[in-house]
């Protein structure tokens, strides 16, 4: 838990260290925003120095050139190969957030399962909607930014629009409605365990679509479980790894290898044949 | 299986993100991030 969130601030800080920014209310345009963050972290943010895979890829296919950015797409599949959602467990700035609004500690609540099969359908539409959503000029918007993320109104609308007082008189409904999102978000997230990476979020719908083919992978030494069951019990997304290890809402946040008193649960290269990892460091023999 | 299909997968994405390097979307991509979005920020 130390590492992972140790992990998760210094992925949060590197990503949102331009300090100017934060000072003067404007963002960083220097040339590292040509490089995406494997998690949502919107370009907006004053301190961010690199760019937000999702945006960026909406902006690119809401221009006319209807752009489907091959950069972005492979580099998002190259990262989910790795280690499917270990991305959302370990680094995202958000998934942070939200975690530090969780209060029931202890008494997980499990989210209903096609509740958090909608993820899918918002990942599906923020990939569609751009190219089929036009108005009459041609030009399309990110649509999941402008109306869903809620990422992008905490990280860049709050900050940017609090320090500067041009942007402060053009807030109309659209802010309020991205603030209500925001809001209901992090209420969420006091009573369920990171709603909005559950329920709404394209990028870890894109990665859990990877948990079963990543290289690195939740591995089950059937050998040495005993069915305690401590695995099911600490994790907070409410899945039971010893059934569904690689399941699409498993984060990886690898609470349950670390609690697993016999070490049957480890996070390995399965490429890796003669050898597993556990949390602690360990190699234990396969 | 898997370990093949985990593996092709990393090749697949990568060689997408170098030919996408190729075609210069890093560029279109800066072009992007260095004005604020107000569709994200929520200002329209």
């Amino acid at each position: 838990m130390y590492r992972r969130r140790l992990s998760q601030i210094l992925a949060t800080v590197a990503s949102n260290s331009y300090l100017p920014g934060w000072l003067k209310g404007r963002i960083y345009q220097g040339k590292l925003k040509m490089i995406c963050v494997p998690f949502l972290n919107c370009y907006s943010c004053p301190g961010a120095i690199g760019s937000c895979p999702v945006g960026a890829f909406q902006s690119l296919a809401a221009g006319y050139g209807r752009t489907i950015s091959l950069y972005i797409s492979g580099f998002l599949l190259a990262v989910g190969a790795l280690g499917g959602r270990f991305v959302c467990g370990w680094l995202c700035p958000f998934g942070l957030v939200q975690e530090l609004c969780y209060g029931g500690k202890g008494r997980l609540r499990q989210l209903p399962p096609l509740v958090e099969k909608l993820k899918f359908l918002v990942l599906g539409l923020t990939v569609a909607l751009p190219f089929v959503w036009r108005d009459p000029t041609g030009l399309a918007e990110p649509y999941f930014c402008k109306f869903a993320c809620p990422a992008g109104t905490f990280q860049a609308g709050l900050p940017l629009v609090s320090l500067s007082p041009a942007l402060q008189g053009l807030v109309g409904w659209l802010f309020s409605w991205k603030l209500a999102v925001l809001l209901l978000v992090l209420m969420a997230a006091h009573y369920y365990w990171r709603p909005f990476c559950r329920v709404l979020c394209p990028l870890g719908a894109f990665y859990g679509l990877l948990n079963r083919w990543s290289i690195w992978q939740l591995r089950l030494n059937r050998h040495r479980c005993t069915d305690c069951g401590a695995c099911a019990r600490q994790c907070q997304a409410c899945l039971n790894p010893r059934l569904e290890s690689n399941s699409s809402a498993c984060i990886r946040c690898l609470e349950c290898v670390s609690v697993c008193p016999t070490r049957a649960l480890s996070f390995a290269n399965h490429t890796v044949n003669s050898q597993r990892f556990t949390s602690k460091g360990n190699t234990v023999g396969k | 299986m898997r370990e093949r299909a985990g593996k092709a997968l990393l090749l697949v994405g990568l060689a997408t993100m170098i030919l996408g390097l190729w075609r210069e979307e890093a560029l279109l991509v800066l072009e992007k991030a260095i004005i604020i979005c107000l569709q994200c920020i929520g200002i329209g």
